[in-house]
Formats: structure tokens, C-alpha cells, sequence
């Protein structure tokens, strides 16, 4: 645009400009109607209509009770709803080891990999490959390699003394859990090591030659240089780490189905919802679901902006 | 001689730690021994699932259903995925998945595609705004909707039907396919469009003409995404699909049961030969395009 600008008597080319910019604004939301529409029509309005829905009794067969409006009933019965607050818990450990687990093995993964070496290419495409195969398909080749009697990770630890006997990894309410989260560690680990390596290529390479003339060992590079500087790489992956743990489903689906002792908030409200046709019920436990990550979002935002001040 | 020559260089700079390892061929790889073991674990580890799922496509049930396990069959066979292949929902489900997804995409590049240019190219108030909407979209809890979308789409008629799946699969494609693209046409140099406007070109003929060319790779990396992400969904697709007929992929890979023989042990053969069917074509494109979809996510994920 600058090119186009020649000298001319200032008031006249303050209104030309003025009338580009409207031509702009006129131009730019017209292009924007068909996208805005679409995320109006499903995602905004069904928002809204959740929360209506959530101070109605609405059941998805209509007709066996009419719909009315409840008030904060729905809320009340959830505030005492145990089985709503296990899922809760329930989601929250598998979010918490599961993004822990990750960041830490991805971080690890990302040093070795931003290394030069031979085969870096084919290491890096190796890593795309678990993320993206379906979850649901990753979730049964899990299953079937945590199976009781012809699976193989049962037969390598006893082969390898580790196990005294074979164990039912899936069923068994003490390491349920921690196989739901073998599943999507293995899927996301990679994935969380591509981000946080992306950061690392990010750093110029002059800042650690500086140091190391310094004398600063690895391990005090690592501390001062590689972790400040990954800062921002790091949030926004623990960020979109966090936000897809807390709405897991796939994988407790394919496992538990809806065992009552292995909800996750998602799967209670789909079952809620779907199986039992409690629309409104299942309404009011959405709008918690999403209040819940809001916390989560609101608690990382402020943090981001303390530790960039 | 050499251990003097060693003992001036190590005073010289303090950081030579290990330099007598260095100095020999075998010692070189000693100390790069505990790097490569890393590095091998991470392949296995990465890499051993779909050897299994390989190794147990191909085992004959007699062989599958035993114990000690074999690593490798003695008999590979092929009948797994024939048996898959002949399951008729099965079947239906590739071809459904791919009606869903590749609809998905093409929709969701053509408004997409659009909605960047316009955030791309253009200055005007509220565009920051759209930009924010469509970044908290990229992570909004589809599960927050779930009710809302079930009483629409039964009002509408679409229960049951794969329009049910194309049309709420845009939520998450759409807001993503604009804010990858969005970069990609930010990043084109500024004055591009000019000489086509002095021209006399429209802005829609500037953006199919001149811009759209130019931003191919992004549309090839951004519509694999979508594609993926799409083809891999499963809540909504349990949700709203009821009839066999009518599966997408992930449901269909979990609702294997056994024919004829033992009615009680799960197909396992079946389904990891299925399983290995549905990530063969994901992993090929992957491979291919590795390079774009890495920058395609980097520009999804770190920018924002």
C-alpha cells in the first residue's frame, strides 16, 4: 500500500484512505459470512442451548414428560452427585499423570532428536506416526497387547522377571488407570517432543557457544539457556495438553465402556446424555465440563502473563 | 607425549572432559553409545504397537490363541484380513469415514480458504476479534455440546445419517483450517495483490488467481489435517450413528465379534488386521507430507 502512496494535499488522501479502509471492512466481513455462520450455527448456538437446557428437565424422548423449566434443580442434584464428582477425580489424575509423563518424555525426546545425527529426518517422521493413527485404533492395539492371557506385554515381563505373573492390566481396578494412561502417553509423547523441538530449532546456536567459552557445563545450560528460552513452547503445549486430557473419552470408551468405576467426566455426560436420553441432566454436567476447563485456561493465561512480566 | 600434550590442552580449556575417549575410533562410539541406545529405544517404543498389530495380523487364530507367544508366526497367513474384508460393515465403514472426512475437508477448505484471505489480507475492525473466536474454538470441549447438538440433529432429521457427522465435524475442522491458513497468507509478501488491482481485478479474482496458487502446499497440509482429525473422531460419530450401515472407521474397528467357533474369544487377528487397513493409508500420507504437517502444526500450535 505504501507504494501507491504519492504526495497529495493531506485532507483528500485522509479521506481516500478512509474510504478504503471501508471498502476493506465491507470486503473482509463479506468473505467472513459463510466461516462465521457455520461456527454461529454449530457451535454458538448449541452453547446457548446447552445452557437453556441445563435449567430444564428435557429428556430426549419427548413426550414421556414434557419439558419444564427447573430452575437450578439439575445443578443441586450434581452438587451431590458422587458418581459425577469420581469422574471428576478420575479425570483430573489421568490429565495430571498423563501431561506430566508426557512433557517430561517429550522434553527428553526433543533434546536427543535436536542433536544432529544420522537419520534425524526418518527419527522425526517416525514420531508423526503414532499421533496420527486413531486414538480409538491406538486404544484396541493396547487393549489387545495388555490382554490378560495372550498378551505380550505380560508374556515380556514375565520372560523378563519383572512380573511373577501374568495380570489383567485393564480389569483389575488397581492399574486400570495407569494402562489408560500407557495409551495415550505412547500416542501423545511424540507429538508433545515435535512441539517442544520446534521450540528448540527456534534458539540460535550462538547464545550456547557464548556460554560454553563461559565455562557453563551442559547441565547449566540446560537450566539457564534451553528451559527460559523453550518458555513459551512449553506453556502453549502444556496448555493444549491439559485441555485435551481434561475432554478424554476415546480411550476410556474402547477400555472400560462406561464402567461405573472408570468415568471420566466426558464419558459420564455422553452416557448421561446418549444412553440414558437425560438431556437436561446431561446439560448442566456440559456447562460443569466447560467451567472446569475455563478454570484450567484462566489459571494458565495469568500464569503465562506473571512469568512474562 | 601424549599424555603431555593432553595434560596442556585440558588445563588450556576446562570443558575437555572425556577427551581421551575421543581421540580412538572405538572410543568415539563408547561415548556415543548411551545416545544411540536412546535413540533406539525411542523407535521401539514408538514403532513396537504396530509391529504387534502386524505380527497379530498375520498369526493364524490357532497360533494367536496360545501360549508361549510366538514373536514371529511360522505360518503367516493373510485369512485376517480377508475375514475383515468380508465384513460387510466393515467395509461400508471405510467408505463412510471417507465420504464423511473428504466432505469435511473440501467444505471446510472452501469457506476456510475464504475467511484467511479475508484475515490475511485485509485490515478492518473486529478482525483481531474473529481471529480470537476462532483460536478459542480450536479448543473448545466438543463433549460441552454434545446434548444440544443430539436434540438438534434429531429435530432436523440427520440422526442416523452421516450428514449428522460432515456438519458438526466442522467445529473442529473449520476453526482450525482458518488459523493455519490464516498464517500461510500472512506470510505471502505484501504488495502481491497490487498489480493485479492496478489491473482492474476484483478481490475474489485476486484471491483464486493469485493468492490461492500460491498457498497450494498450505491447502495439501491443512486439508490432511482435517482429514485426520476427522477421520479419527469418535464421540460424536458413537453418538449420533446407530445402524452398522452407517459406521465410520472407529466405530466399526470396536465393534468386531466373533463368527462361528469360539463365540466367546474376541477376533483379535480380525482386528488388528482392520487396525492395520485403517493406519496403513494415514501413515503412507504422513510420511509423505511429513515436513508440511510439522510446519502446518508448529504454525497451529506454537504461534498461538
Amino acid at each position: 500500500m505504501s507504494s501507491v502512496a504519492t504526495p497529495a494535499p493531506a485532507p483528500r488522501r485522509r479521506r481516500r484512505r478512509t474510504k478504503l479502509q471501508r471498502r476493506q471492512t465491507r470486503i473482509g466481513w463479506l468473505l467472513l459470512i459463510p466461516s462465521l455462520a457455520v461456527v454461529a450455527f454449530v457451535a454458538i448456538y448449541p452453547l446457548g442451548k446447552t445452557v437453556y437446557q441445563s435449567f430444564t428437565n428435557q429428556e430426549f424422548l419427548a413426550g414421556i414428560t414434557p419439558t419444564e423449566w427447573v430452575g437450578l434443580d439439575n445443578y443441586r442434584t450434581l452438587w451431590h452427585d458422587t458418581i459425577f464428582r469420581d469422574a471428576v477425580v478420575q479425570t483430573i489424575k489421568f490429565t495430571v499423570i498423563t501431561v506430566s509423563f508426557e512433557f517430561v518424555l517429550g522434553l527428553i525426546i526433543a533434546l536427543v532428536v535436536n542433536s544432529s545425527f544420522k537419520g534425524r529426518g526418518l527419527m522425526r517422521a517416525v514420531m508423526l506416526v503414532p499421533w496420527a493413527i486413531p486414538t480409538v485404533v491406538a486404544a484396541k492395539m493396547w487393549q489387545w497387547m495388555l490382554d490378560d492371557v495372550y498378551g505380550v506385554v505380560n508374556d515380556l515381563g514375565v520372560r523378563l522377571h519383572i512380573l511373577s505373573h501374568s495380570h489383567a492390566w485393564i480389569s483389575d481396578p488397581a492399574t486400570s488407570l495407569g494402562a489408560v494412561c500407557a495409551v495415550d502417553i505412547w500416542k501423545t509423547t511424540p507429538f508433545v517432543a515435535l512441539l517442544l523441538l520446534a521450540g528448540l530449532q527456534v534458539i540460535p546456536g550462538d547464545v550456547y557457544e557464548a556460554a560454553s567459552v563461559d565455562g557453563a557445563s551442559k547441565w547449566q545450560q540446560f537450566w539457564r539457556i534451553t528451559l527460559p528460552l523453550l518458555r513459551p513452547a512449553i506453556l502453549v503445549t502444556l496448555i493444549f495438553r491439559t485441555l485435551d486430557a481434561l475432554r478424554v473419552f476415546d480411550v476410556f470408551a474402547v477400555f472400560f465402556g462406561n464402567r461405573p468405576d472408570t468415568q471420566t467426566m466426558a464419558i459420564y455426560d455422553q452416557s448421561t446424555i446418549v444412553g440414558d436420553g437425560h438431556v437436561g441432566y446431561g446439560a448442566a454436567i456440559s456447562v460443569a465440563i466447560f467451567l472446569i476447563i475455563a478454570v484450567f485456561v484462566v489459571i494458565y493465561v495469568t500464569f503465562m502473563r506473571v512469568t512474562e512480566e | 607425549m601424549s599424555t603431555a600434550a593432553e595434560a596442556t590442552r585440558s588445563a588450556a580449556r576446562p570443558v575437555s572432559r572425556g577427551h581421551w575417549l575421543r581421540r580412538s575410533p572405538l572410543g568415539r562410539a563408547l561415548v556415543k553409545l548411551p545416545f544411540w541406545l536412546l535413540i533406539a529405544l525411542i523407535f521401539i517404543y514408538a514403532l513396537f504397537p504396530f509391529y504387534w498389530a502386524v505380527r497379530s495380523a498375520i498369526t493364524p487364530d490357532a497360533q494367536l490363541f496360545t501360549t508361549p507367544i510366538h514373536y514371529w508366526p511360522s505360518h503367516p497367513t493373510l485369512s485376517n484380513f480377508r475375514e475383515a474384508l468380508s465384513t460387510s460393515f466393515f467395509r461400508k465403514a471405510l467408505l463412510n469415514s471417507t465420504i464423511v472426512a473428504g466432505s469435511v475437508t473440501l467444505v471446510s477448505l472452501a469457506i476456510g480458504s475464504v475467511a484467511a484471505y479475508a484475515l490475511g489480507r485485509f485490515r478492518f475492525r473486529g478482525r483481531s476479534a474473529v481471529m480470537y473466536l476462532m483460536l478459542s474454538m480450536t479448543i473448545f470441549p466438543q463433549i460441552a455440546i454434545l446434548g444440544a447438538l443430539y436434540t438438534m440433529i434429531s429435530d432436523f432429521h440427520l440422526y442416523d445419517r452421516l450428514g449428522a457427522l460432515i456438519l458438526t465435524y466442522l467445529i473442529f475442522t473449520l476453526p482450525f483450517t482458518i488459523w493455519v491458513l490464516t498464517s500461510f497468507m500472512r506470510a505471502l509478501p505484501g504488495d502481491l495483490e497490487e498489480a493485479a488491482y492496478v489491473d482492474g481485478a476484483t478481490p475474489l479474482q485476486v484471491f483464486y488467481k493469485v493468492l490461492l496458487p500460491l498457498i497450494a502446499p498450505g491447502l495439501v497440509t491443512t486439508g490432511l489435517l482435517a482429514f485426520i482429525a476427522a477421520w479419527n473422531e469418535y464421540l460424536y460419530a458413537v453418538s449420533f450413528i446407530q445402524t452398522p450401515g452407517r459406521y465410520t472407521v472407529p466405530i466399526a474397528i470396536t465393534s468386531f465379534t466373533a463368527r462361528g467357533g469360539n463365540a466367546f474369544q474376541v477376533p483379535w487377528g480380525q482386528i488388528m488386521a482392520a487396525t492395520v487397513i485403517v493406519t496403513l493409508p494415514l501413515i503412507a500420507a504422513t510420511l509423505i507430507l511429513q515436513r508440511r504437517i510439522l510446519a502446518g502444526l508448529t504454525a497451529g500450535a506454537v504461534k498461538g
